[in-house]
């Protein structure tokens, strides 16, 4: 076990090096100056070229790689470029709104949609399940974009509910942090409900089939007890697996989500750094992205000996 | 039960609803919190070391000027309280105001302004031509300073009191002092506001609070100038909110009171809003389309001048701006309603025709080089206005290549001198604010330097130069507004670009926001009330 969780991490180290070198030559690769962008619009050439020369972009590719290098060895992922703050300092910033709608929008997710499948694959066939699969085709097509501007006109503006945007820390108070966040996070957890969904409900039936579940029923078990206690706990594996990518995917894919609503996280923070070419920035986001992968990849991996004990490493 | 059970439901339902508007309920915001949404995003914080207009309206908020200018136009005093000029308008003294004091309570003195000047001086445009009139700058007092000239120039309060980027702000020597190249770290200030360092959080807001000790001159506000009246104890800078239609939704909600820039596909929303007013500035911005003049076919001034021939500003308005009220057609190179407006030169694209753009190209020889123009996808201000100029050089019978790519990528290509091959381009279109581009000197399409000239296009041209030059030195007004006729007639005639005319950017507050000053010079926060 503790060889596997070593022999994982190390596992992180290569993978992390080959996403550092494929975003830094992908970045310079990229059409686009920040020189020029941090140098405003009226600005002259000689301006721009100024400013290339203090932010090192005039040194050959090689030295600014083995530069960069240099400080992610020491921990340090560089200062931006644009709003002259370590790296670090900005991702420490913008973590809690991104990692706070990410955790409210997997429980949202898991409360709902897990035992929406259940049910549908107990009732299989029947009009609750056929409405469910319904919903999912809406919960994977709709964009969500859409979705937030239809709950904000309904929640916020017309039901006056909730706010618009905006997002208040934790330290703020537990109420205003909640009130914020809840409309996010519906609005994301629709895609995440849907695929949780189809993932118990297929997982479930699945299970439903087995020798182990007729047994149970023969024996006179409650139907409630069948369910979860047999049928959900031995499907548990795959609704992990999915539950885990889904967290993953999350921390990543909140820019929209924090667009609409204004949200100060890492996903706003990824599209304003591509946007000026914050290069140490995006640098930065994507790798601190990558590690947050591969150790919620490795928490799944390590759930899976509590929920089937028949998996050993 | 059948009774029942609807009653649960609608108990559940308006215990739901209380929960989340009593949390709804907005009551950390005081009333004189003015919560403003910009225009942009707010990342340097030095208004000196960059021309971004966030941040030169961070720097009104935290910085005074030595003059201002108003709504009319004209430079009024603002530091300053006195100032004389010699005889040989060489020698120009100035008093500052009594009672100017940093936010750290130390006083302004000469030695700031000049150490501010000198600075700022080896960034601006304008600067950078203003100190090359002059032999020095000192200070002849506690609260005075001097600026001693080689010749008489024609734009020395001008350039003090210019309104937009770079603006002259004032600084502690100590600030000042700082390398231009190098961003300052020390945001002390003398204006109306003092910024909250700790409370700054890029991408997030910018905290700014009310200067208790400003001394606000007696005049009225009018643009940059006159008194700088704070009515609110904090301005907080929304820099998180960027989606436009979310942008409508808080202002409409009341969750912000102003928003600097209503694009145009909402404006007809906030307009029927009757808890929003709509402020529209006295002058505009000019969208212009610029010239390669280093690479075929545009090294040619009869293709050129073809193009502006073939051009109409009206099309180009509808189509990027939509909303009659919001533009206007505008035959100067300097913006409509300022003092060196004109229409002298025009007549290329006034009395222009298809006809006439079809024959001039025919006899300049143009042999079927493809054009490039960069179009923005992501700039929603003027990324029609590439399409419209492709269409009008298509119908002339020129080829057109399209190609989009983002403004940042825009904005690094246009610097690049290079053949289309190599990462070139022909034509980029782009807007500017009337400040900038107000005069023979500060218009940075009208320099005509070749690969000197500082701004994108390169155009060479003696004529223009020397014509800019004068008027550099000129000092009479009427002398001046002729030259600028003359330097806009040249500039026509060498096509250095197209003007497309103008539009205004609206802006939207709450009905309770009082005294906002929208003159379109910059975006200010003094003398604004919440009632």
């Amino acid at each position: 076990m503790y060889q596997f969780i070593a022999r994982r991490l190390l596992s992180t180290i290569p993978v992390l090096v080959i996403v550092a070198v494929l975003v830094f030559l992908l970045l310079r690769l990229t059409p686009g100056d920040p020189a020029a962008i941090l140098a405003g619009d009226a600005a002259s050439t000689q301006q721009i070229e100024e400013i290339r020369e203090t932010l090192g972009l005039d040194r050959p590719l090689p030295v600014q790689f083995a530069i960069w290098v240099g400080q992610l060895l020491q921990g340090d992922l560089g200062e931006s470029y644009y709003y002259k703050v370590r790296v670090t300092e900005l991702i420490a910033q913008r973590l809690e709104p991104t990692m706070s709608l990410a955790a409210l929008t997997i429980v949202i997710a898991i409360l709902v949609a897990v035992p929406l499948g259940v049910v549908a694959a107990w009732r299989f066939g029947g009009w609750f399940d056929r409405f469910l699969m319904g919903f999912s085709v809406f919960g994977f097509s709709v964009p969500v974009f859409v979705l937030g501007y239809l709950l904000v006109w309904l929640a916020s503006l017309k039901l006056g509910w909730f706010p618009v945007q905006g997002y208040k820390p934790i330290a703020n108070g537990f109420g205003p942090f909640l009130h914020h966040l809840v409309l996010p996070a519906i609005t994301l957890s629709v895609i995440y409900i849907a695929l949780l969904a189809r993932v118990t409900r297929a997982s479930v039936l699945e299970a439903l089939g087995e020798d182990y579940i007729r047994t149970a029923r023969a024996k006179g078990l409650a139907e409630s007890r069948v369910l979860i206690s047999h049928a959900l706990a031995n499907a548990a594996v795959p609704i992990v697996t999915i539950i885990g990518i889904g967290i993953a995917l999350l921390i990543g894919g909140v820019v929209v989500t924090e667009s609409v609503y204004a949200i100060p996280g890492l996903g706003r923070l990824t599209v304003d750094a591509v946007l000026s070419r914050d290069f140490p920035t995006i640098q930065g986001v994507i790798l601190f992205f990558s590690f947050i992968y591969v150790v919620v990849n490795l928490l799944v991996d390590l759930s899976y000996v509590f929920l089937d004990p028949r998996i050993r490493y | 039960m059948t009774v029942k059970r609807p009653l649960a439901r609608l108990a559940v339902a308006a215990a739901f609803a209380a929960t989340f508007a009593t949390l709804g309920v907005p009551a950390a915001q005081a009333e004189t919190t003015l919560i403003v949404v910009p225009h942009s995003n707010l990342a340097i914080l030095d208004p000196i070391w960059t021309t971004a207009y966030m941040s030169r309206n961070h720097g009104y908020m935290i910085y005074d000027t030595l003059f201002g200018t108003d709504e009319n136009n004209k430079i009024q005093p603002q530091m300053v309280d006195k100032w004389t000029v010699s005889k040989d308008q060489k020698v120009y003294d100035f008093t500052l105001r009594s009672g100017l004091a940093f936010h750290d309570g130390a006083p302004v003195t000469g030695e700031d302004v000049v150490a501010s000047l000198e600075r700022w001086g080896k960034r601006d445009a304008l600067g950078v031509a203003l100190m090359t009139f002059v032999d020095k700058i000192e200070a002849t007092g506690p609260n005075a300073f001097r600026i001693t000239l080689k010749e008489p120039c024609g734009f020395v309060l001008e350039a003090l009191g210019k309104p937009s980027s770079n603006v002259p702000f004032i600084m502690p020597k100590r600030v000042a002092e700082t390398d231009p190249k190098t961003q300052i770290t020390d945001y002390t200030g003398s204006g109306p506001y003092i910024f909250v360092k700790d409370e700054f959080k890029p991408g997030d807001k910018a905290v700014y609070v009310k200067n208790t000790k400003y001394v606000p001159r007696k005049e009225k506000p009018s643009g940059t100038a006159g008194g700088k009246n704070v009515y609110v104890d904090k301005v907080v800078w929304n820099l998180a909110l960027r989606d436009y239609q979310a942008q409508i939704n808080a202002l409409q909600k009341g969750e912000i009171d102003i928003l600097e820039s209503v694009p145009f596909q909402h404006y007809a929303t906030v307009v029927k809003d009757k808890n929003l007013q709509v402020r529209k500035p006295k002058i505009g911005l000019q969208y212009m389309c610029r010239f390669n003049h280093l690479l075929k076919p545009f090294d040619n001034v009869k293709v050129r001048r073809a193009v502006l021939a073939s051009f109409r500003q009206e099309p180009f308005l509808k189509a990027q701006v939509g909303v009659k009220e919001l533009y206007h057609t505008c035959p100067s190179m300097f913006t409509c309603g300022t003092p060196y407006a004109s229409t002298a030169g025009s007549d290329i694209m006034t009395k222009g025709s298809m006809k006439k753009a079809r024959q001039l190209l025919k006899e300049s020889g143009y042999d079927g080089t493809t054009v490039v123009i960069m179009k923005p996808t992501d700039l929603a201000s003027i990324d029609k206005l590439p399409e419209v100029a492709a269409q009008f050089m298509r119908q002339m019978g020129m080829k057109v290549d399209l190609q989009a790519m983002d403004w940042q990528t825009l904005v690094s290509r246009r610097a690049k001198k290079d053949p289309v091959d190599k990462g070139g381009w022909n034509m980029f279109c782009t807007a500017w604010t009337a400040p900038d581009i107000w005069n023979p000197i500060n218009n940075a399409a009208l320099q005509a330097r070749g690969t000197k000239s500082p701004w994108f296009g390169w155009p060479d041209d003696p004529k223009l130069e020397a014509l800019r030059g004068e008027f550099a030195k000129a000092t009479d007004p009427a002398k001046k507004k002729k030259l600028a006729e003359q330097v806009q007639a040249e500039a026509f005639a060498i096509a250095t670009h197209a003007p497309l005319g103008e539009y205004t950017q609206p802006a939207a507050a709450r009905k309770n926001v009082h005294g906002w000053i929208t003159s379109g010079l910059a975006h200010t926060y003094w003398n604004i009330s919440k009632k």
